[in-house]
C-alpha cells in the first residue's frame, strides 16, 4: 500500500513540478520557436505516457497485492493486445520525431541572405570577427597563430584585410537579420552556446561548423561554452549585445580591422626613455619596484601585458573601484600615455631595463604553496611562472611577491576583476577560490618566490 | 568417437581442495562472480564518495577550499567512468552473468573456467591502474568521462600527463579482461545448456547477459582502439585526434587529424555501452518481477525479441550524443530517426512489466519493491531520452543538467534500482541466508525517494540552460537565486542516498553471518538455480546428474496445478494436480 501511495505522490509532484516550476526555459530570443513548440508536443506526449503507466502500475500493484487465497491469472500472450500497444506507439513516437525533422530540416539549411560572423574560441576566451567592408571573411589557420596575430588570419588573403578582429569577450549581432555562425577552435573543443537563443554547436580545431539564427530581441545575453575545454571551462564565459541596426552599425565602426591590428607601431624603447621618466619615479630607474611606494616591478613583465593594464587603467576598466586606493594613483599616470605611440615606446623601453629578482617579503608553506601551484596557476602561468601571452596569463616568477598578495586579494573581494569589461581579470576572481584565505596566499606567492 | 556435446562431456571439474584453490584463485564461476562483484562494489563506494565531493562543491561553492578546479573535473571524470565501466558493467556481467549463467542453464560452470578466473584479475588489475592514478603526479584525469581529445592529452587539462595515460591503459586492460569474461559467457550460453534447454526455454536474465555481451564484444573494441590510437597521439606524437593547434601558447606538431573521429569511435562503443548495462538489468528485473507477482512474464516471446532488437538497434543511433559536435548536421535525419525507433521496442518492454503485474498475485518483497521501483525511474528516464534522442529538441538541452538527469535516471538509477532487486532476490542462493527485511525497507525508501529527489529538479536546471561540467556558476544574467537553493537541496538529497547506502552494506554483512539460514527456493520460483540439490549450490553445481528442462522458466500459477509454480526440472508426470488430470502446461 505504501508503494501505491508513493506511486501516486511522485507522479503528482512531478506534474506540479511542470506546471508551476520557477525554472523553465528562459524567453526565446531567436526565431527557433519551432524547437520550443517540439519541446511542448514532446512533453505533453511523453507526460500523458508517465501518468498513465505509473498509474496503471500504482492500480496493478493495489489490486493485484497478495492473496494467498488467490491465484493470478495464467496468460502466457495476448497477441492481439501487444500489437495494439505495438502499433499505438509506433504512431506516438511518429508523431513526436515528425515535427522536430522539420524545424531540423531549416535548421541545416542557411538562409542565403544571412551575414556571416566568426566565432572563435580558446581556452578559456572567446574571440570574434565580422567581414568587414567586403562582406567577405578572410581564411584564417592556426598555424598563422602569434601574438600580434591571435586569431590566425591568412596575412596574405585580400578578403581578410579589413575583417573586424573583436578580441573581446562582447559581441553584437543585428536584430531582426538572419545571421550564419562560423566556428572555429584555435585548440581543444568549445560549444557556443545563448541559451535563450536556443541552438548552439561545438566548435572543433581543424574544422569549421556553423549555425544560423535570426536574434528576435534586443538584450544582452550569456554566451557559456558549454562543451567541456579544460580547468578553466567554467569561466570561458562573453556576452552577446543583440541590437538594432543602427546600434549594431556604430559599434561595428568602432572596431579595429585586422590590416590595423598589424599595423601597430613597433615601439622605440630610445624614444621611450624619456616618457619613462614619469614612471620612474615610482616604479623606480630600472623598474624594479618600490613597496614603500606601492609599486610593482616593471622589468621583465610581458609586453602584452603592459599594454593591456594600461588601456584598462586610461579606460577606467581599472584603478575606478573605490576600494582600489593604489590603483586609483595609477590611472591618472597612465593618462599621462597620450597616444598609442607613446604607450609602446614606454614598453619597448621597460622591456630593455635589466630582469633581476625582486626581493623576497613573502613567507609561507611552500609544500603547500607548490601544490596549490601546480593544480591551479601553473595551468596559464606556466610551471615556470613566466607567463603565457596566448591564455593572457602575465609572468609571475620574480615579479614583486608583496604586489601578487595584494592582487590576490583583490580578486578575492572583487576589488579587480569585477568591472564587466575586464574580460581576464574576472577569470581570476574565478581561479582565486582555490585559495581559502590568506595564509593560502602567502603559501602560494612564497612558492613563486622560488621560481627564478 | 561419436560426437558428445559439451553439456554432456563428463568433464573434468577441478575441484578445490586448498583454501587458495577454493577462494582465491578459484575457478568456480561462483566464487568468480561474488569476485567480480566485491571488487566492483567496493570500487563504486569510491565512485559514490567522488560524486558526494562534487555536489558539495556544486551545492556550497566557495566553501570547501579543498575542492579547487582541477580536483573537481577529477572528480568528475572518475565518477563517471569508474560507475559505467568498472561498476555496472562488471558487476551485471562479470557479476551476474557469471553467477546465473551457468546455473539458469543447467551447466556445471562456464566452459572455459581458467579463462574466467584470469578474466576476474585482470579486471582487479585494470581497477589497480585506475586507482593508481590518484597518486601520481598530476592526479587523475580531468578530461570528462568521455574523454575527448584534444582536451584529454593537452596541457589545460587536469590529469593531462600521467592521468590519462593510466586511464587509457586501464580501459585497454578492462577490455582484454572483458573479452575473456565475454567470450566465455556466450559460448557457454550457445554450447552447455542442458538437456531441454532450448534457447526459447532460457529465462530473460541469461537472454539479457547474454546479449549485452555479444554487444560487449562488438563495442568494446571501438574503445580499446580509440584509447590505443590516443596513447599514440599522446606518446609518439601522432594524430590520429590532433589537429593543428596552439595549446596554452605552444604550438603544437600534430597536424590533420580529427577530433570527431575519436567521437564516433567512443559513442561507436558508449551507446551500445548504455545497452550492456540495460539489457541484463531488463533480464534480471523481468525475472524478479514474474517470481513475486507469481505469474508469467507477459509476452515471453515478445521480450526476447525486444531485447535482440534493442541490443541490435543500439549499434546504429551513436551519433546522435554528436547532435552539436560539428559533424556534418545531415546525419541528425538518421540518427533521430533510428533512435526514436528503438523508443518502441523499449517501450514494449514497459508494457509488458506492467502487464505481468495486471491480475497477478504481488508480494511486496524487498527485490519486488525495488523492481517496481525500476519501471517508475526507467519509465522516466526513458522518457526524458525521447526527448533528447530527437535531434531538434536536443539542441537547447544537449550538454545541460538534463542531460546528467536524464542519464543518471536511465542508465545509474534504473540499472542500480535493478542491481539491489537482484542482489536481494539471489542473496540466499548466494549465501543459503536471508537478507533482514526491514533494513532491506529502510535501504528501498531511502533511495527511491532520495534518487528522485536528486535528479526529477535536475531537469529543470537544464530547461534553464546550466551546462553540465561546470565547478561553479559565478555570476551570470540568467540564474535566479532559487537556483542556487535548489541546487544546495539536491546536494543535501545525495548525501542522504550516499549514507543510507551504508545501510544496505551493512545489512549484506551483517546478513553473511547473521542471517537466518533458508531452503534452497524461499521465493518459490520456477527457474534452475532455485532447483540446486545444495543451497548454496556446491561446486559442480548439480550433483551426480545435470537437471532436465521440461519447460519455460515462467510457469507461475497454471490453472488445475495444486502448487502456484512449476520448476523448469520437474517431469510432467510428477507435476500434482488438483483434478488429477494429467498436466500439459505452457508449450513453446
Amino acid at each position: 500500500m505504501a508503494f501505491v501511495v508513493a506511486i501516486i505522490f511522485l507522479v503528482i509532484i512531478s506534474i506540479a513540478l511542470q506546471l508551476f516550476t520557477p525554472w523553465y526555459f528562459q524567453p526565446i530570443a531567436s526565431n527557433w520557436t519551432g524547437i520550443d513548440s517540439t519541446i511542448s508536443i514532446t512533453m505533453w506526449v511523453t507526460g500523458f505516457v508517465f501518468i498513465a503507466v505509473n498509474l496503471f502500475l500504482a492500480y496493478c500493484v493495489y489490486k493485484y497485492r497478495y492473496n494467498k487465497d488467490r491465484r493470478a491469472n495464467y496468460e502466457p500472450e495476448n497477441k492481439k493486445l501487444e500489437i495494439w500497444l505495438t502499433s499505438f506507439t509506433a504512431i506516438g513516437v511518429a508523431a513526436l520525431l515528425t515535427p522536430g525533422l522539420f524545424v531540423w530540416a531549416s535548421f541545416v539549411n542557411v538562409p542565403e541572405d544571412a551575414v556571416q560572423v566568426e566565432v572563435v574560441g580558446q581556452q578559456w576566451q572567446w574571440s570574434f570577427r565580422y567581414p568587414g567592408a567586403d562582406g567577405v571573411l578572410g581564411t584564417a589557420d592556426n598555424a598563422y597563430v602569434t601574438p600580434e596575430n591571435p586569431m590566425g588570419l591568412n596575412p596574405a588573403d585580400p578578403f581578410g584585410q579589413d575583417d573586424l578582429i573583436i578580441e573581446d569577450k562582447e559581441m553584437y549581432l543585428p536584430l531582426n537579420q538572419n545571421v550564419e555562425l562560423l566556428m572555429r577552435s584555435k585548440d581543444v573543443l568549445h560549444d557556443y552556446t545563448v541559451a535563450p537563443f536556443r541552438v548552439k554547436m561545438d566548435m572543433v580545431p581543424g574544422s569549421v561548423s556553423y549555425m544560423w539564427l535570426e536574434p528576435t530581441k534586443a538584450g544582452r545575453y550569456d554566451i557559456l561554452c558549454e562543451e567541456h575545454c579544460g580547468l578553466g571551462h567554467f569561466i570561458m564565459r562573453g556576452s552577446v549585445v543583440v541590437a538594432e541596426q543602427a546600434e549594431y552599425e556604430a559599434w561595428l565602426a568602432e572596431q579595429t580591422t585586422f590590416a590595423e591590428t598589424q599595423a601597430v607601431a613597433v615601439g622605440n624603447a630610445q624614444a621611450g626613455a624619456a616618457n619613462y621618466a614619469v614612471c620612474s619615479a615610482c616604479h623606480g630607474a630600472n623598474g624594479g619596484g618600490n613597496q614603500a611606494l606601492n609599486a610593482p616591478k616593471l622589468a621583465g613583465q610581458q609586453d602584452w601585458y603592459l599594454r593591456q593594464q594600461l588601456r584598462y587603467y586610461k579606460s577606467g576598466v581599472r584603478g575606478t573601484n573605490p576600494d582600489d586606493v593604489y590603483g586609483a594613483q595609477m590611472a591618472p599616470m597612465a593618462a599621462t600615455l597620450v597616444n598609442d605611440t607613446v604607450t609602446s615606446n614606454v614598453i619597448a623601453y621597460i622591456q630593455s631595463l635589466p630582469n633581476d629578482p625582486a626581493p623576497e617579503t613573502v613567507s609561507g608553506d611552500l609544500a603547500n604553496g607548490e601544490a596549490l601551484y601546480n593544480s591551479t596557476c601553473s595551468t596559464c602561468h606556466g610551471d615556470d611562472g613566466t607567463g603565457r601571452w596566448k591564455v593572457h596569463a602575465p609572468a609571475l616568477a620574480g615579479m614583486t611577491d608583496w604586489y601578487m598578495v595584494r592582487q590576490l586579494q583583490n580578486f578575492k573581494s572583487g576589488v579587480r576583476g569585477a568591472h564587466p569589461e575586464d574580460q581576464l581579470g574576472y577569470q581570476m576572481t574565478a581561479m582565486v577560490s582555490a585559495l581559502a584565505d590568506d595564509d593560502a596566499i602567502n603559501d602560494v606567492v612564497a612558492y613563486i618566490n622560488t621560481l627564478k | 568417437m561419436s560426437y558428445i556435446p559439451i553439456a554432456d562431456q563428463k568433464d573434468e571439474m577441478h575441484d578445490p581442495h586448498s583454501f587458495i584453490a577454493k577462494y582465491v584463485w578459484s575457478m568456480d564461476h561462483k566464487v568468480i562472480a561474488i569476485q567480480y562483484g566485491t571488487i566492483a562494489v567496493a570500487v563504486g563506494l569510491v565512485a559514490l564518495a567522488l560524486s558526494a565531493l562534487m555536489r558539495l562543491q556544486l551545492g556550497y561553492p566557495d566553501t570547501f577550499a579543498f575542492i579547487d578546479p582541477a580536483e573537481y573535473y577529477q572528480y568528475v571524470t572518475m565518477h563517471g567512468m569508474i560507475m559505467v565501466v568498472y561498476l555496472l558493467t562488471a558487476l551485471f556481467l562479470g557479476g551476474f552473468g557469471n553467477y546465473l549463467i551457468p546455473l539458469q542453464i543447467g551447466a556445471r560452470d562456464m566452459v572455459f573456467p581458467f579463462l574466467n578466473m584470469l578474466s576476474v584479475w585482470v579486471y582487479l588489475l585494470s581497477v589497480i591502474i585506475l586507482m593508481a592514478s590518484f597518486f601520481v603526479s598530476g592526479g587523475p584525469t580531468g578530461a570528462g568521462w568521455t574523454l575527448y581529445p584534444p582536451q584529454a592529452i593537452t596541457e589545460g587539462t587536469p590529469g593531462a600527463d600521467m592521468g590519462i595515460i593510466l586511464m587509457l591503459a586501464s580501459l585497454a586492460v578492462f577490455i582484454v579482461a572483458f573479452t575473456m569474461g565475454g567470450l566465455n559467457y556466450v559460448t557457454t550460453v550457445l554450447q552447455a545448456r542442458t538437456h531441454g534447454m532450448t534457447l526459447m526455454r532460457m529465462p530473460l536474465s541469461v537472454w539479457g547477459i547474454f546479449v549485452a555481451t555479444i554487444l560487449g564484444l562488438f563495442a568494446f573494441p571501438a574503445l580499446f582502439v580509440s584509447a590505443i590510437m590516443m596513447s599514440f597521439d599522446k606518446l609518439l606524437g601522432t594524430s590520429f585526434f590532433m589537429p593543428a593547434m596552439v595549446s596554452i601558447g605552444e604550438t603544437l606538431d600534430h597536424t590533420g587529424g580529427s577530433p570527431v573521429l575519436f567521437q564516433h569511435l567512443f559513442w561507436f562503443f558508449g551507446h551500445p555501452e548504455v545497452y550492456i548495462v540495460a539489457l541484463p538489468a531488463f533480464g534480471l528485473v523481468s525475472d524478479v518481477l514474474s517470481c513475486h507477482a507469481r505469474k508469467n512474464i507477459f509476452g515471453y516471446r515478445m521480450m526476447v525479441w525486444a531485447i535482440v532488437a534493442i541490443g541490435g538497434l543500439s549499434f546504429i543511433v551513436w551519433a546522435h550524443h554528436m547532435y552539436v559536435s560539428g559533424m556534418n548536421p545531415y546525419f541528425g535525419f538518421f540518427f533521430a530517426f533510428t533512435t526514436l525507433i528503438i523508443a518502441v521496442p523499449t517501450a514494449i518492454k514497459v508494457y509488458n512489466w506492467v502487464l505481468t503485474l495486471w491480475e497477478g498475485n504481488i508480494r511486496l518483497t524487498v527485490p519486488m519493491l525495488f523492481a517496481c521501483g525500476f519501471i517508475f525511474t526507467f519509465l522516466h528516464g526513458g522518457l526524458t531520452g525521447i526527448f533528447l534522442g530527437n535531434v531538434t529538441v536536443d539542441l537547447p538541452l544537449s550538454d545541460t543538467y538534463f542531460v546528467i538527469a536524464h542519464f543518471h535516471m536511465v542508465m545509474g538509477v534504473s540499472p542500480v534500482m535493478v542491481l539491489f532487486a537482484s542482489i536481494y532476490h539471489w542473496f540466499p542462493k548466494m549465501s543459503g541466508k536471508m537478507f533482514n527485511v526491514t533494513l532491506g525497507k529502510i535501504h528501498f525508501w531511502a533511495t527511491f525517494f532520495g534518487t528522485y529527489a536528486i535528479y526529477l529538479p535536475m531537469h529543470y536546471l537544464g530547461f534553464l540552460g546550466v551546462p553540465r561540467r561546470y565547478y561553479s556558476m559565478g555570476t551570470t544574467e540568467f540564474l535566479p537565486e532559487s537556483a542556487n537553493t535548489l541546487n544546495a537541496n539536491i546536494t543535501m538529497a545525495a548525501i542522504w542516498v550516499a549514507v543510507f547506502q551504508l545501510v544496505f552494506i551493512f545489512n549484506i554483512i551483517w546478513s553473511l553471518w547473521k542471517g537466518k539460514k533458508c531452503d534452497g527456493n524461499p521465493w518459490e520460483a520456477t527457474s534452475l538455480e532455485w532447483q540446486t540439490p545444495e543451497n548454496p549450490p556446491a561446486h559442480g553445481n548439480w550433483g551426480p546428474e545435470l537437471p532436465t528442462v521440461y519447460r519455460w522458466a515462467y510457469e507461475y500459477s497454471v490453472p488445475g496445478v495444486k502448487a502456484d509454480f512449476v520448476p523448469q526440472n520437474i517431469a510432467p508426470e510428477d507435476v500434482e494436480t488438483t483434478d488429477g488430470k494429467p498436466y500439459i502446461g505452457h508449450e513453446d
